[in-house]
């Protein structure tokens, strides 16, 4: 079950090597991203989306706010 | 929509997902830096002036005033213990009587700014409005600094949206 997890939870999550995901469309992602992420829209998170992340590390993923 | 993404990921196979549900709104309301195409703009966060005086509601106008002129300033901003703001002093509401205490005299739940909106945005609101300066706060009402409307017209005109 995925974790919820606050702004500072996330930095310190991060400094310890967890990867970060923005699942916004890539036109947002392009505009304005947290540092260090990496752009996977929802529409496009599939079977070889391990492939491009590390199954042994913390995955962090985020969209614009809560909604 | 990162709910959706992290239940997704953990069917894939991953097995420490986190969803920071806040999201990218957070992080810049908080005035934190960016990447992309939009963290070149000036933004409202790095144009206020941090070094704007702050006093508490109960204190006598006449210190606050002593001590905001003799900084060579003509705005306070009021702040509770945790810094969240609770008014704004500006040069009408410093002119008030020295006796008076400063939740009596103070412009109350004043308009404010998150740090990430883009200086051209700003000018054009606090033109349209009259605003001589106005609070930047983060998302839980933090005080960041105050800008002022000629830096904000400045930045504004020299970067564009």
């Amino acid at each position: 079950m995925p974790t919820e997890i606050d702004r500072e939870e996330l930095r310190r999550l991060v400094a310890g090597g967890a990867q970060l995901v923005e699942v916004l469309p890539a036109v947002e992602y392009a505009e304005d991203h947290l540092p260090g992420a990496i752009s996977i829209p929802l529409s496009h998170i599939d079977a070889e989306s391990p492939k491009r992340l590390g199954k042994n590390r913390a995955v962090i993923v985020y969209c614009w706010d809560t909604a | 929509m990162s709910p959706r993404a992290a239940w997704r990921l953990e069917s894939l196979g991953f097995g420490t997902v986190y969803d920071y549900k806040d999201g990218k709104l957070d992080w810049l309301a908080a005035g934190f830096a960016t990447e992309g195409t939009n963290a070149q703009k000036t933004r409202a966060g790095p144009l206020a002036r941090k070094d704007v005086p702050t006093c508490r509601l109960d204190e006598r106008l006449a210190g606050v005033r002593e001590r905001v002129h003799a900084a060579g300033w003509e705005a306070a901003v009021v702040v509770n213990s945790e810094r969240v703001v609770l008014g704004l002093l500006r040069s009408k509401e410093l002119a008030a009587d020295g006796e008076r205490l400063i939740e009596e005299v103070m412009r109350p739940g004043p308009s404010t700014f998150r740090p990430y909106v883009p200086a051209a945005d700003v000018a054009k609101t606090m033109v349209d409005r009259k605003l001589e300066s106005s609070p930047v706060t983060t998302s839980d009402g933090r005080l960041v600094g105050l800008i002022l409307q000629k830096d904000a017209v400045e930045a504004g005109a020299e970067h564009g949206r």
